[in-house]
């Protein structure tokens, strides 16, 4: 034993060795990144790179100057909040139906189909939303066949927040469903052995059985889900925008690349991200901290 | 009479779900069969969920043109090289970190704030565009592999993972005069085999549908699938309508814009279909991996 530490230590130097390509290549790409951050307060110039003159808060008050930034946050907000509580309250109430059937083959089954979509990117989700819901895909053409008129699902201001909202449902659920499964499998059947006998009908045995054993579960994916209230979805909404939507479609990421990439403003687009990353993680520390205290989870 | 009730719950619970889970199959038969339609009858909207007026011009399209198979070879090669430089990045950090106890590694809790922090904060999409450029590696392969060297919340699975084997296993190495890296290859690793290989399926699933470094990093011709899929969601109605080949042209009387992109994105969807049996069950048990507590 003690000339097995003796060896550690004296072969620690090993350890450092197998560290170091991470650690560089995580410097390089995420801690320099970081302090590029400091271009939110220059005035960016590709000569001088992170070490442009500097303007102090200007570009912050630029910013909160201007409605169409100010809108970006709101609808950020919006969609991604009713997002967070459909994604957990659909797959909730999919598990539970699942969790009543009696068939496994079905069960399994329904399992497998719904959990297809969370495996394909937001561009191949995106070109099918956009061939179904199109004005002249197949969801139009049957509601028109049906004499309701046909709906501009993509194209309409109003209406285009609530695709955005139902479709990321439709694509996330079957992954949420798989992970509450998990937890009521490990349901104790006894537990509703006895609820039986005390005579408690099926709606009874869910509400105080099966719920309650779904409770903890379900505050650590809000709780973790917290943090993420300014990610409303940047893959899914650049996909499927135009600037018609743009009053209620846009969003704080597609925000930063248009201004930052598409039209090369790096210290505006650099302080819409700072702002950005700001809140997200103070809110992240927080649902860290309430994930803690309400879940018994620790993150590290 | 309360077993009957029972059973017509049933049905129409089985049925209601039913409804659900054709919300998640109908989508991709009304494509397939969409992109194996004549135009005609796709403008008219006749295609439901069997192809009318069947015909491959399609398909045809996408093997004459040819972007999309140079699109996929260049996502295959960039999966393979990024998952590889993940896995072993993966290993070799997991390993000295899973080294917790006291005098086992010099400075292990700075090291772990290190990785951790890029969890937390990040400079953002700017910054870190304006890092990759600077350094001249647009329209690399570097640029799309290096920025996501090293996934961070991957990792600490794995080094969970060697926290729990018995250290049994380790001392008795360390006696017969192991140094580190012989016992990361001799002992950890074959242990660390089935983890590895549902961490790498995550790394791959995602470096496969990422299609973002490739749009802002890469030109046209460089595409990675995922960004040629984009592209052709985007404005495929432009790129049919300027495309001056002859044997393009011959294909227009019965395919559309419409068609066209249906085939690619069925043909974009294909290989995740493939491979999903797979999927979901490493998916299931990668759940069961993430709970383990750090």
């Amino acid at each position: 034993m003690k000339k097995g530490l003796k060896t550690q230590l004296k072969n620690q130097w090993q350890y450092h060795i197998m560290l170091l390509p991470a650690v560089i290549l995580v410097f390089i790409f995420s801690y320099i990144p970081l302090y590029g951050l400091i271009i939110a307060f220059e005035k960016y110039n590709p000569g001088l790179g992170f070490n442009s003159p500097w303007v102090g808060l200007q570009n912050f008050t630029y910013l909160f100057s201007q409605p169409t930034f100010l809108r970006t946050i709101r609808n950020t907000i919006v969609i991604s909040v009713i997002k967070l509580i459909l994604g957990i309250v659909v797959p909730v109430f999919v598990a539970i139906l699942l969790n009543e059937m009696v068939s496994d083959k079905l069960k399994r089954l329904y399992q497998t189909l719904i959990y297809i979509p969370n495996f394909l990117s937001w561009v191949i989700v995106a070109g099918l939303i956009m061939d179904l819901l199109g004005n002249d895909g197949i969801v139009n053409t049957a509601l028109s066949a049906m004499g309701l008129g046909t709906i501009n699902f993509l194209g309409s201001d109003k209406i285009f927040p609530w695709t955005m909202i139902v479709t990321d449902v439709w694509k996330g659920f079957g992954y949420g469903t798989v992970v509450y499964m998990a937890s009521l499998t490990g349901i104790d059947p006894g537990l509703y052995e006895s609820a039986e006998m005390d005579g408690a009908t099926r709606w009874q045995r869910i509400w105080y059985v099966t719920i309650p054993m779904l409770k903890p579960i379900m505050v650590l994916m809000l709780v973790l889900a917290l943090g993420n209230v300014f990610n409303a979805g940047f893959d899914q909404i650049y996909n499927l925008y135009s600037p018609i939507v743009y009053e209620h479609g846009d969003i704080i990421d597609t925000y930063i690349y248009r201004l930052g990439i598409e039209q090369a403003q790096y210290s505006v687009g650099a302080a819409v991200g700072l702002f950005k990353s700001a809140i997200s993680c103070m809110l992240v520390l927080v649902s860290y901290k309430l994930a803690d205290k309400f879940a018994g989870y620790k993150i590290w | 009479m309360k077993k009957k009730k029972n059973t017509a719950f049933h049905i129409v619970n089985a049925i209601f779900l039913g409804l659900i889970c054709s919300t998640c199959v109908l989508p991709f038969i009304n494509l397939l069969a969409v992109s194996f339609s004549g135009s005609t009858a796709v403008a008219a909207g006749k295609v439901g969920f069997w192809p009318v007026d069947f015909t491959l011009s399609s398909y045809k399209y996408v093997l004459t043109s040819g972007k999309f198979f140079r699109a996929m070879g260049i996502s295959i090669l960039r999966v393979l090289l990024e998952t590889g430089l993940n896995l072993t990045l993966m290993v070799l950090v997991a390993y000295p970190l899973s080294r917790d106890k006291p005098g086992q590694l010099l400075g292990r809790k700075i090291y772990v704030y290190f990785f951790m922090i890029t969890m937390l904060v990040g400079g953002g999409m700017i910054p870190t565009y304006l890092v990759v450029s600077g350094l001249g590696l647009k329209n690399t392969m570097w640029a799309l592999i290096l920025p996501g060297a090293l996934p961070v919340s991957n990792m600490i699975i794995l080094m969970n993972f060697i926290r729990e084997l018995p250290d049994e296993i380790e001392e008795a190495a360390a006696l017969d005069g192991a140094t580190p890296f012989q016992t990361l290859t001799k002992i950890i690793l074959p242990l660390l085999k089935p983890s590895l290989a549902t961490v790498g399926l995550f790394c791959m699933v995602n470096h496969w549908n990422d299609w973002f470094s490739g749009m802002i990093y890469m030109s046209e011709d460089m595409y990675p699938l995922q960004t040629y899929l984009q592209s052709v969601i985007k404005d495929f109605d432009t790129l049919l309508l300027t495309n001056k080949s002859a044997d393009i042209a011959s294909l227009l009387a019965q395919m559309n814009a419409r068609t066209g992109r249906a085939a690619q994105l069925f043909l974009g969807a294909l290989p995740i279909m493939l491979v999903y049996p797979f999927l979901q069950k490493y998916f299931t048990k990668g759940l069961v991996l993430g709970s383990v507590k750090g």
